[in-house]
């Protein structure tokens, strides 16, 4: 015979259930609270949006208080409406800044998908070392950013560049290359360092991506006589889309408000021929401490940044729905 | 309720003071506090675990910093506090002024270089009692420490020392040009620097935007051949033939004699360059002799003869408007929003005093000449090497930025913004001389209005 189960009342077919006793149950108000799912959710929710209010949502309304006012080092300023913004339009190191970040992005974002894209293809192949390889590949992502672009510095020194040595002991060159003494191929350092640099996270994301396609669809074409590029295009790239476009959306954030890189490399020069607009609006805020004005150049980043997020998201959507 | 340790450290306390007040009585009331307190050999009355903190820039010279860590045991013995020195890159100076003054926290002490006291001025205690003081102890000051340091009729930095700039060259490769004196000219200077680039030892000179030697430059080129930032009244007055002339000498000067690896340089490569026999000269302060000097063991030229002998220093040369140069100030400043003001006071006392700043000059070995001609008369000058002695006096042809006018804020926001090296770097990149003039200028009336 089963034995009654211990601390209940009513075993009407000889099994006790256990009920709470009612001198040991929680406060009413307080079991009402913690079963009020919404009650419950803000609690949880508390924290993030308290972060999320510090640190993001409070930094961004000053900054845009700071833009729009004369603040600068020491003097707490006056409202100037749209003044700084438009001060900055008409200056023509803030217009060579502003050129230079759509180019720094454009071609860095560029080379970065269709190398990490390369990159991610050949290691999604079975071969001895695999692991090793794709553990290296993220070095230079894992690197402090600073600390490698200092060793891209030195490499392309003035003076005592390693490359220069190389290439005229080599015999390619005569004189030295001009790596950071000259705007356009200060530049383009840049964009080779930032590719560099940002390359392995296209590549791991890739090919994450990539792993999550079925090797049967790349058969199946295969048995209907699709070549490689044919396979390529028409099987792996439509499944690769929406992961590629997360990557160039994340990417291109990355790289249109990159300061780090510009600062160590070049610093915006030689004579303002490198400035992206961060690091712009560091030299006009903080360095010359004209708060109010670097704000404003800042500033220009966002509604870019938001229209480019918003546009691939859109199309992301999109090609979900699809 | 209280401690034994609180006990002791009141009765220390109150040593102190009586200490403080009989050394005041003694000696006066404006030089007093520090000589009673380091009379007593107690620590003043400083709440216990106070720390002094110090921003100051990495000195070219390590062993100057070496000197002031030293120091600065010996001043929280002193002073009863800890007094703790940080070194940064000095063009990072800046950044670190903006943030601590914006955030009100941050170093008691910062290192003020060029005209900064102007650009901020309401962030800083005036010193003036400290500039009394010094003026006491030590002489004048240079009229560039005095004209950096004093705002509106208030001294917002104590003036520390002044760092000369002057042209570093190989004599062997000029005298293998058959050049035996350096160039009094610009003209010159182009002719010879053209001839020595052919033998591949070009002259060696930074446009970048860095703090000392490109300013240290730009500003006396233009001066010497006519041009200025702005007139008297403070208005721009770049537009004008002598500014052209300038960038149309140093376009020809950066082609024909220069290394042109320049545009990119900051303060540290003309000294390696040189070091490294890629230059045959360069404007710096003394800090290339003093590294060969003291590094003469590894620091050889391409006869294998220490580089040291064959450096010599010349001032800059003269232009069609004379002969100006531009040294660049030093001094500290107090930070209003330090909570401990009156033991900054007492420290800049104790640090800019004789006997300490003494250790630090001697250390220093011409490379700063001090803030008072006192300085001059150092016995320090007599026992350094030849080539080191030019660094003496070298002062006495100084101008300060912003002129003809003063050198106020406006003046200290132009220099941030590099408008006059990059006048240069336009023009060496191809921009015409006039452009480059015209688009200078309009950067400086954005700027002075």
């Amino acid at each position: 015979m089963k034995k009654p189960i211990a601390g209940g009342s009513g075993g009407a077919a000889g099994l006790e259930v256990a009920l709470p006793h009612p001198g040991t149950s929680r406060p009413r108000g307080l079991t009402r609270f913690l079963e009020s799912e919404r009650l419950l959710a803000c609690l949880l929710l508390a924290p993030t949006v308290v972060l999320l209010g510090l640190f993001i949502a409070y930094p961004f309304v000053m900054g845009v208080w700071l833009s729009l006012s004369s603040v600068s080092v020491g003097n707490p300023g006056e409202f100037v409406g749209l003044k700084n913004f438009i001060k900055a339009w008409n200056d023509s190191i803030f217009q060579t800044a502003f050129y230079n970040t759509f180019y720094y992005t454009f071609w860095a974002t560029i080379f970065k998908l269709v190398l990490g894209m390369w990159l991610a293809l050949l290691l999604n192949r079975h071969f001895r070392g695999k692991r090793i390889v794709r553990a290296a590949m993220l070095l230079p992502f894992i690197v402090p950013t600073v600390l490698s672009t200092f060793a891209w510095r030195w490499m392309f020194d003035p003076t005592f560049s390693v490359l220069n040595w190389l290439l005229y002991q080599t015999g390619f060159i005569t004189t030295k290359l001009p790596f950071l003494s000259d705007g356009t191929w200060g530049m383009w350092c840049a964009i080779v360092v930032n590719t560099w640099r940002g390359m392995p996270f296209f590549a791991i994301s890739l090919l994450a991506g990539l792993q999550t396609i079925s090797t049967d669809m790349q058969e199946a074409a295969s048995l209907d006589g699709a070549n490689g590029w044919q396979r390529f295009w028409h099987v792996t790239w439509p499944l690769l889309k929406p992961v590629t476009l997360v990557v160039v959306v994340f990417s291109i954030i990355q790289t249109f408000s990159d300061f780090q890189l510009i600062y160590v490399l070049t610093g915006g020069g030689p004579a303002n021929a490198t400035h992206l607009l961060a690091t712009y609006a560091y030299q006009i805020g903080v360095a010359t401490g004209l708060l109010g004005e670097g704000a404003a150049v800042s500033l220009f980043m966002l509604p870019v940044l938001f229209i480019v997020v918003w546009l691939q998201l859109r199309y992301l959507r999109r090609l979900e729905g699809a | 309720m209280t401690t034994p340790q609180h006990e002791a450290t009141s009765e220390a306390a109150a040593v102190s003071r009586r200490t403080f007040l009989a050394g005041s009585v003694a000696a006066g009331a404006a030089a007093a506090a520090l000589e009673g307190i380091l009379a007593g050999r107690r620590a003043p009355a400083y709440a216990q675990g106070t720390r002094l903190n110090i921003l100051r820039w990495v000195d070219f010279i390590p062993a100057c910093d070496v000197e002031l860590k030293r120091q600065a045991g010996e001043a929280s013995k002193a002073l009863g506090a800890e007094v703790v020195f940080e070194f940064i890159n000095a063009n990072d100076l800046q950044a670190r002024v903006t943030a601590a003054m914006q955030s009100n926290s941050g170093p008691d002490i910062i290192h003020m270089l060029h005209n900064w006291p102007h650009l901020y001025a309401n962030g800083l205690v005036d010193v003036g009692d400290l500039v009394e003081w010094q003026v006491k102890e030590q002489g004048a000051l240079y009229a560039q420490s005095e004209a950096y340091s004093k705002v509106g009729g208030r001294f917002l930095a104590l003036p520390h020392g002044i760092v000369p700039g002057l042209i570093a060259y190989r004599k062997s490769w000029f005298d293998e040009i058959g050049v035996t004196a350096f160039p009094k000219t610009y003209d010159e200077l182009r002719q010879v620097a053209a001839k020595l680039k052919k033998k591949g030892h070009p002259y060696g000179q930074t446009l970048g935007h860095t703090f000392g030697d490109a300013p240290a430059w730009a500003y006396p080129l233009l001066w010497n051949f006519g041009g200025m930032e702005t007139d008297k009244t403070g208005k721009t007055a770049l537009d004008g033939k002598g500014a052209v002339e300038a960038v149309r000498f140093m376009t020809a000067f950066w082609k024909d004699g220069c290394d042109e690896g320049g545009l990119a340089w900051d303060d540290t490569n003309n000294n390696r360059a040189f070091l490294g026999g890629e230059i045959s000269a360069t404007l710096n302060g003394a800090s290339i002799y003093i590294a060969a000097k003291r590094g003469q063991e590894k620091i050889k030229d391409d006869k294998g003869e220490p580089l040291v002998r064959d450096i010599r220093h010349a001032r800059l040369p003269a232009g069609p408007a004379g002969s100006w140069s531009y040294h660049t100030a030093f001094g500290h400043g107090v930070m209003k929003y330090g909570k401990n003001q009156k033991l900054a006071k007492d420290f800049l006392k104790w640090l800019h005093g004789k006997e300490q700043y003494g250790k630090w000059f001697q250390v220093a070995e011409g490379f700063s000449i001090g803030s008072t001609k006192l300085w001059e008369q150092s016995p320090m000058w007599s026992t350094i090497d030849e080539p080191m002695k030019g660094f003496r006096t070298a002062p006495d042809n100084s101008r300060v930025i912003g002129f003809a006018g003063p050198p106020n804020a406006k003046a200290t926001e132009a220099y941030s913004k590099y408008v006059i090296v990059d006048l240069f770097a336009k023009g060496v990149q191809g921009m015409k001389a006039e452009d480059a003039v015209t688009w200078a200028s309009g950067e400086l009336k954005k700027i002075y209005g």
